[in-house]
């Protein structure tokens, strides 16, 4: 195998790649024997620390607390999705007085820190306004603002991927500004754009945890309420444990099927060289919408 | 206008912490997110899935639920006793290495392997093939989008005020106590970050108009 930074290895170079792996397997063992040394020494593998996982209103909290997950997660990705288009096509106006302001919503909304959206949305109006919003209103606004902006620019990102071309033929065949748009440019931006959209969407899935900072009844909050329970022993390791595995799975599914949908469009843009997508444009577009 | 005025020590000293906790988990994960890419793209098979199985699994985890292990979970092993700070910079740390990494990795992958076997083809050696041909190519592809990671980080640290109050994302707490407007306040806090974020966007899209390498 020859990479950009390494040839195929030679004799010597195999040996000195095993040495490398022993010493580099010896360093990563030790590490994780040192943590699971200290999880053992303060006792978090005992038995009655774990003991909560078998009462049945514990499990039922879990559940709920999880669907309390899934709603917000569900509700404001929807939301972002309709946000975005509609920004999107704002940002792709023809005209400066819609383009101007929309470019301004998109900017602000991508610059300013998800939380400090959320604590405008939750303390700032509740108390400033004396508007009560709901900590699931509070969430739930504040991830279809950030994340329809993102969006939104991925949208954008993926309209001017496609070559010009596309959309002068369109026009040469009498089509108007609209039919131009839904017709020819979003079919192919949406398909070449699916991965990222979807990334984008465990994005949504993972800032959702941050109700956590605003008493928003989910997960991470039900971990808090168990692990400070005296009388289980305050198991907030093991629970954090379990929150962690849940969320992790949900993520890592999500982030399969982005990986899914990328294959796919690639394999079949291989056979159909007629619908050639801006590569670079599309994978700069990934990889920023990949941060967190 | 007052609510700024006003409390101007309070911001001043928020926002001190957040450059201070942004500065630290910036070169902190730089270095951590070189190292992962160097496991990521060496010849030993071991590293190379350890690199991309914390990737993998980091990359998925909610910064929150990492902030959530440091702040709460992490006093109970009893390691050693670290302060707040230092606590939520090994937490960005933790969580911004996974990005770094990827942006590294995909940038040294842009630079095409006939460079290299070219530059080896001329009898160059290992050091000389990474520190003329591969790094810098790669860097002008690794630049951009690493610059975009950091400006997520710095927006970020706002979560470390979620579990203690120490920077700009806390100042909604101090203003209730004092009997501010805490709406005013905190819409003061989104134009604080409006200018630190500003800046490093514009330098960012700056770089990668002028760096774009054309292939």
């Amino acid at each position: 195998m020859t990479a950009v930074l390494y040839d195929a290895p030679g004799p010597r170079a195999k040996r000195r790649n095993l040495l490398l792996g022993v010493v580099g397997v010896a360093a990563l063992v030790a590490v994780a024997g040192f943590v699971v040394y200290r999880f053992a020494v303060t006792g978090q593998f005992e038995p009655d620390i774990w003991q909560w996982i078998l009462y049945k209103n514990i499990q039922l909290l879990l559940v709920d607390a999880l669907l309390n997950t899934l709603r917000a997660f569900a509700v404001a990705a929807v939301l972002a999705l309709v946000f975005g288009a509609v920004l999107a096509a704002g940002r792709l106006s023809d005209h400066r007085w819609i383009r101007g302001p929309a470019t301004v919503v998109v900017e602000f909304f991508r610059a300013v820190p998800l939380l400090i959206l959320i604590f405008i949305l939750y303390f700032g109006v509740s108390r400033g306004l004396g508007i009560n919003i709901s900590a699931f209103t509070a969430l739930v606004l504040g991830l279809m603002l950030y994340n329809g902006s993102v969006l939104a620019e991925i949208f954008r990102a993926g309209v001017a991927s496609l070559p010009r071309g596309q959309s002068e033929a369109a026009y040469a065949l009498g089509m108007r500004k609209t039919q131009v748009m839904t017709n020819v440019l979003l079919p192919q931006a949406l398909r070449a754009m699916l991965p990222t959209i979807v990334s984008q969407l465990v994005v949504v899935l993972k800032d959702s945890a941050l109700g956590f900072l605003i008493l928003y009844p989910e997960l991470l909050y039900q971990a808090r309420f168990l692990g400070s329970q005296g009388q289980l022993g305050s198991p907030i390791l093991p629970v954090a444990m379990v929150i962690a595995a849940i969320y992790i799975t949900m993520c890592l599914l999500l982030s399969q099927f982005a990986h899914y949908l990328e294959r796919r469009t690639r394999r079949t843009r291989r056979v159909d060289p007629a619908a050639p997508v801006d590569d670079t444009a599309v994978e700069m577009e990934q990889i920023r919408a990949a941060t967190p | 206008m007052n609510v700024l005025l006003d409390n101007l020590d309070l911001y001043a000293s928020a926002f001190v912490g957040t450059v201070k906790l942004f500065l630290v988990a910036a070169v902190g994960s730089i270095v951590g997110g070189m190292l992962l890419a160097a496991m990521r793209v060496s010849p030993v098979p071991v590293l190379r899935a350890f690199g991309a199985g914390y990737v993998n699994i980091v990359r998925n985890t909610p910064l929150t639920l990492v902030f959530f292990f440091f702040a709460f979970a992490y006093p109970r092993l009893e390691i050693v006793d670290l302060s707040f700070f230092a606590r939520a910079c090994m937490a960005l740390i933790v969580y911004t290495s996974a990005f770094v990494c990827e942006v590294v990795r995909s940038g040294v992958n842009t630079v095409p392997v006939g460079q290299a076997e070219a530059s080896r083809a001329l009898g160059f050696t290992f050091g000389q093939t990474l520190g003329t041909i591969v790094l810098p190519q790669a860097l002008r592809s690794v630049v951009p989008p690493l610059t975009s990671v950091e400006i997520a980080l710095l927006k970020n640290t706002t979560i470390a005020a979620g579990f203690s109050v120490f920077e700009a994302g806390g100042i909604y707490q101090n203003l209730s106590e004092r009997g501010y407007n805490v709406l005013v306040g905190l819409l003061w806090v989104a134009v604080g970050f409006l200018i630190l974020v500003i800046p490093l966007t514009l330098l960012q899209r700056n770089l990668e108009r002028r760096w774009s390498v054309s292939r």
